[in-house]
């Protein structure tokens, strides 16, 4: 199985630097953005991305506007929010909005590895059952 | 050293503040309830005043005016009565002193006895013919001074004088001429009985009436005067010729200082006076009476406005003094409020800048532990400790974790924006929200939801940071142990239209002496740096806020047990009280 596909977006870059190394050392594959613009382009260039870690409190674009674009542009991608703030209601938010899950910062790093694995598998299977359906539908009109 | 004089100076500031305030308030209360009184009071009876004594000349003036008309009829009625006898009666018939007698006697029975003799006196002076009750015929009048008056005039009225009786009396005379002699008919009047008619008029305590001929002797026996032929009211006497016509009324002290009120006739063509005399005191007793009353009541109602106005202000002093140190006390209060929101919005900034810097120190230390795991440190000999280091710097990291996540919690401005929530609903989002929590401290989050529950008018993220530190605390009391919460709902049974949630642990509980100040701010068990002590007074405030009510009940080892009752209200209603 291929190494999982990770983003990480987050206005702090020292934080950003030492997080993807860690995870970059556990066997995932690290894209990552400072700012949700930027953030949104490159998800535009990366299309088999497959989990987002995004940071709730950014400058300029928040986390739930990053969000809610991505769920409408790239349904497909798991969000993991990822919230410095105890504000439970931007998690709940998020959440609602359509993310897999939230973690506190600074969060423990077996903790959010073991939830990306969970985001990677979902999509997995989600992508599995999209290329199922579409081949039956392929099977099923060469049967006629 | 001010600082320790103040409070004392303050409250003596106080003490004189209010002081002045009570007199100022008396003072205003007094003078705007006198001052129309007293105005009123004084036109009322200035008026009164006035008009009375107009009424009381006008009427002295008709009395005194009837008199003099009765007593100068009286006077001309006698005269025209003689007149009558001599000119139906001849000389002759005159100087029979047995006819006379008969005449007198027709007098006396006709008229009373006003007419007390009749005598025909020659133009000597010699009586000629008397009738009457005393020894007088043939008595010779030449040297008298009526006689002289009476002997120039065709009729004459005498001033009162004694004559040869030796008692008070006057006569009227008429003239008359026969064979070239002068003679003239005298009778005298009944003094007493003239004296009846002034006497009568009597008014008052000290009202009377006399009169004066033109030297200013006494015609009638005063009521009060003694000195029957003393000269006395000059000033009358002086005034008379300007008195003949009008009845005229003129105040005048006496030698007493008492004042006196006349009214002053002219009688007899002005020969005679008749002066009605009376204490003006007497005169207008009434008015003074009345004066004396309105005194009384004045003073009463001044005494009972003064003591109304001293107890209300009293009382209003009283309660404003209340008032103003209910204001302080609330001031205060504001104060507190204030200070402590701007406590927690610097320890919410502080929070947040120390926030990120924590997880990238955590972040890095997690980093180097990855590193260690390499092949080339494994033989290093402080490996161990490096891992023990940075073992610690995680803890210590999840440590500022939890105490800026607390603060940020307490600071934070929640969502207040009132809507209908679903209780229900709101709490499964709560327990689901806390599960991941609980599990990893061995709890169990139970609830028993009464389906059905009316929708309550409340902002939903306020009641959520209730639940959650509700049960945050639950899980942290039974740290380590595990346990149970039971989270309920339902209609209230205790309270009218409230909603009841219950949140009921069975950890460790909370002793007795702590009991009654889980709810002050800032009041806390757990181990410095582990709780800010504000969970509870934040839920506190909220459930007040919403007009609800939370308590608590505990026993040691057994659980402890927070109930929160919600009002059920229209959601209109509640949220324009909102606004």
């Amino acid at each position: 199985m291929a190494n999982p596909f990770v983003m990480l977006v987050d206005d702090e870059s020292d934080f950003i630097e030492t997080m993807s190394k860690r995870l970059q050392k556990r066997g995932f594959k690290v894209l990552t953005a400072t700012e949700g613009k930027g953030a949104l382009e490159l998800v535009g260039k990366n299309r088999n991305l497959e989990v987002m870690i995004l940071d709730v409190k950014m400058p300029g674009m928040d986390g739930i506007e990053v969000l809610r674009e991505m769920k409408k542009s790239y349904p497909l991608i798991e969000v993991i929010m990822l919230t410095g703030h105890a504000t439970i209601e931007s998690a709940i938010d998020g959440m609602k909005i359509g993310a897999f899950d939230y973690l506190m910062k600074p969060c423990n790093i077996e903790q959010l590895s073991q939830k990306v694995q969970e985001a990677v598998e979902k999509r997995r299977a989600q992508e599995e059952k999209i290329e199922k359906a579409r081949m039956e539908k392929v099977v099923s009109t060469r049967g006629i | 050293m001010t600082n320790k004089e103040s409070p004392k100076e303050n409250s003596q500031n106080a003490k004189a503040y209010y002081r002045n305030l009570t007199r100022n308030m008396i003072a205003t209360m007094v003078t705007v309830s006198f001052a129309p009184m007293i105005v009123v009071i004084v036109f009322l009876l200035y008026q009164f005043h006035l008009s009375y004594f107009e009424k009381t000349y006008a009427h002295l003036q008709e009395l005194v005016q009837k008199h003099k008309q009765n007593i100068d009829t009286f006077l001309d009625e006698k005269l025209a009565n003689i007149q009558f006898l001599v000119q139906s009666s001849s000389l002759e018939r005159l100087t029979d002193r047995s006819i006379l007698q008969a005449k007198l006697r027709y007098l006396q029975e006709q008229y009373g006895d006003v007419f007390v003799d009749l005598g025909v006196v020659d133009e000597t002076g010699k009586q000629l013919a008397y009738a009457g009750p005393y020894e007088l015929q043939d008595v010779g009048y030449f040297e008298a001074s009526w006689f002289k008056a009476a002997i120039a005039k065709d009729f004459y009225i005498s001033d009162v004088f004694m004559g040869f009786r030796g008692t008070p009396h006057f006569i009227i005379t008429v003239r008359w001429q026969r064979q070239d002699k002068t003679y003239i008919l005298r009778t005298t009047i009944d003094f007493q009985y003239f004296n009846t008619l002034v006497e009568n008029l009597r008014v008052g305590r000290t009202g009377y009436a006399f009169i004066l001929n033109s030297e200013g002797r006494f015609q009638t026996r005063p009521v009060f005067e003694k000195a029957l032929w003393e000269k006395t009211y000059d000033y009358f006497i002086r005034r008379m010729d300007a008195s003949d016509r009008l009845v005229e009324v003129i105040e005048l002290p006496d030698e007493s200082g008492t004042t006196h009120i006349y009214a002053i006739a002219g009688l007899k063509n002005g020969d005679w006076l008749m002066i009605f005399k009376q204490e003006k005191f007497d005169a207008f007793s009434d008015i003074y009476r009345m004066f004396q009353f309105a005194g009384i009541i004045f003073l009463v109602g001044a005494a009972g406005i003064g003591l109304m106005a001293f107890l209300l202000t009293k009382r209003m002093v009283r309660r404003i003094m209340s008032a103003d140190k209910e204001k302080a006390r609330l001031n205060q209060q504001m104060i507190e409020t204030g200070k402590l929101a701007s406590v927690g919005e610097l320890a919410a900034g502080i929070a947040h800048e120390i926030n990120n810097p924590v997880a990238i120190m955590v972040e890095e230390a997690g980093w180097i532990e990855d590193l260690l795991q390499e092949e080339e440190f494994a033989q290093s000999e402080n490996l161990e400790e490096f891992r023990r280091a940075l073992r610690q710097i995680a803890t210590q990291g999840r440590r500022c974790k939890e105490i800026t996540h607390k603060l940020l919690s307490f600071a934070r401005k929640t969502d207040a924006t009132v809507k209908d929530v679903q209780i229900n609903d709101l709490i499964t989002e709560i327990v689901d929200l806390s599960a991941q929590m609980a599990r990893y401290n061995k709890v169990i989050i139970a609830t028993e939801l009464q389906p059905g529950l009316p929708y309550v008018c409340l902002a939903p993220s306020e009641m959520q940071q209730v639940m959650l530190n509700l049960i945050n605390n639950a899980i942290d009391a039974m740290d380590k142990t595990g346990g149970t919460i039971n989270i309920s709902t339902k209609i209230s049974k205790l309270e009218e239209n409230h909603i009841v949630i219950t949140v009921e642990d069975d950890g460790p509980g909370i002793p007795e002496a702590n009991l009654n100040r889980i709810f002050d701010p800032f009041f806390t068990t757990k181990a410095v740096g582990k709780g800010t002590g504000l969970g509870l007074s934040i839920c506190y405030g909220i459930i007040e806020k919403m007009g609800g009510k939370i308590d608590v009940t505990s026993t040691v080892n057994q659980g402890t047990r927070f109930r929160i009752w919600i009002p059920i209200q229209a959601a209109g209603k509640d949220s324009s009280e909102k606004k």
